[in-house]
């Protein structure tokens, strides 16, 4: 059978584990809006929330498209397109292909012809983010036991404990950002998204406080995300990033 | 007379199904391949290949299992891990909708909110991504266009911008020691910016440590 990255069998084979996925969502989607239901909590409620992060999701998602289309220019399209629908990230997949073809001393500049490399970092790729999916059967229950304990005993710091753990992640991302800045104003141009994406932020933050445009709370977010997005793309040529 | 199952449990059963059933098709993948090509790659090069990434990955794995079940609940947790993209979609997706829906992480309604905006998060990226790749040929020229391709460098920023405003302000006597820890990291060793997974345990633990010191003084 001659190799081909882009063949039939493999957009097959991609394509079941990608359905797979999405029964596995609309399983739980439609498990917790049942029992939605049951605690009372309004369908009107659970409605906005999918159709906020409906139109949340959209950014990140043509992103991610983006990361599979730069993944398919060697691994083909059905290897990306699983591996950023399903489990991983562009993060992960492409110094994950990075690293195999360093080791069998390939160039990752042309589409991969030879089975046995594109095994290799098929291979790879999935060995490298399985645990991912053991860690959490294994010790989900201790962590949420051991969250319990923290609210059982005090729960105004059970709370506080989980809003500093986000404020964590949050501040990791946040100093990520000032990374470049040695690079002379070319490296601002992170710094000044995030700021123009803060400040669209607060405006909206104003609209909803101050003028009761109550349905702006559930798009403040991706409003203040693709504002930022778009001012970026207006700033690097002008800046000559 | 047998106990009847909470409905957690049952969440806990699903959520094990599912995520050992998508493990195997994960691994449906490579096997396959292997088989209908007749080109297994020998241990050799694939150890090769895992030795540059597998130490760093199965540890941030590891950690954001520790920092993401918390934050997104038990069928949250049982679906985000399958499905991905964890700090640049799920995570804040799932805390957005409680946010907005005014129910704790944690709490009964929580699950049910955080579970609701993961599994949508997760379908509508999955159609669009189905979408792009089934329009590959006419989508290519307009996101390959050097000038879209800035707003995507920048949608780390774009969104952490964001929800800054809405956290940090919020609570923002816990967020400085961890905020300055991070720019000044930065600052100093630029090239942290490839594993920022592995620091996002180290900033919670700064802002725990913070949060918890304020606390005790009655500062917050």
């Amino acid at each position: 059978m001659k190799f081909q990255p882009n063949s039939t069998i493999l957009f097959v084979l991609a394509g079941l584990v990608i359905l797979f996925v999405i029964a596995q969502s609309v399983f739980f989607l439609v498990r917790a809006y049942r029992r939605g239901t049951t605690l009372g909590i309004e369908k009107g409620q659970m409605t906005k929330t999918i159709i906020s992060t409906a139109v949340f999701t959209l950014a990140p998602a043509v992103s991610i498209l983006l990361g599979v289309i730069t993944l398919s220019k060697f691994l083909g399209l059905p290897l990306p397109w699983l591996r950023l629908s399903v489990i991983g990230a562009i993060t992960y997949e492409l110094p994950a292909a990075t690293s195999t073809a360093n080791a069998l001393g390939i160039s990752l500049s042309q589409t991969v012809t030879d089975p046995k490399v594109y095994t290799a970092i098929c291979w790879v790729m999935t060995l490298g983010i399985f645990p991912g999916l053991i860690w959490v059967p294994l010790f989900i229950k201790k962590i949420q036991g051991g969250l319990m304990k923290i609210k059982n005993k005090d729960s105004k710091w059970g709370d506080l404990f989980m809003t500093a753990m986000f404020l964590g992640m949050i501040s990791a991302f946040l100093g990520m950002v000032f990374a470049d800045i040695r690079q002379g104003l070319k490296g601002w141009i992170p710094i000044f998204v995030l700021l123009f994406s803060a400040l669209l932020m607060g405006i909206c933050g104003l609209l909803i406080k101050k003028c009761g445009c109550k349905w702006l709370e559930n798009y403040a977010l991706p409003i203040s995300m693709l504002g930022a997005m778009i001012f970026a793309a207006f700033i690097t040529p002008m800046i000559g990033g | 007379m047998r106990k009847e199952r909470s409905y957690e449990d049952m969440t806990h059963l699903y959520g094990r199904i599912w995520i050992l059933s998508a493990l195997g098709m994960i691994f449906a993948y490579p096997i396959v391949t292997c088989i209908y090509y007749g080109a297994w790659p020998g241990i050799g090069p694939v150890l090769k290949g895992l030795l540059g990434v597998a130490p760093i990955f199965w540890t941030v794995g590891l950690i954001e299992v520790l920092t993401f079940v918390p934050m997104l609940g038990t069928a949250g947790s049982y679906l985000a891990f399958v499905t991905g993209n964890l700090t640049n979609l799920k995570v804040p997706a799932a805390l957005t909708a409680m946010d907005n829906a005014g129910v704790k992480p944690g709490s009964e309604e929580g699950e049910v909110i955080s579970t609701i905006a993961v599994a949508t998060s997760s379908i509508v990226t999955t159609i669009v991504i189905a979408l792009g790749v089934a329009m590959l040929v006419p989508l290519t020229p307009v996101l390959d266009n050097p000038a879209v391709k800035p707003a995507f460098d920048n949608i780390l920023p774009s969104l952490f911008g964001a929800l800054a405003v809405v956290y940090v302000s919020k609570n923002w006597k816990i967020s400085i020691a961890p905020l300055v820890f991070m720019v000044v990291l930065f600052l100093l060793v630029p090239s942290l910016s490839s594993s920022v997974g592995v620091l996002v345990p180290v900033g919670a633990l700064i802002a725990i440590g913070s949060a918890r010191f304020l606390y005790k003084k009655g500062m917050l």
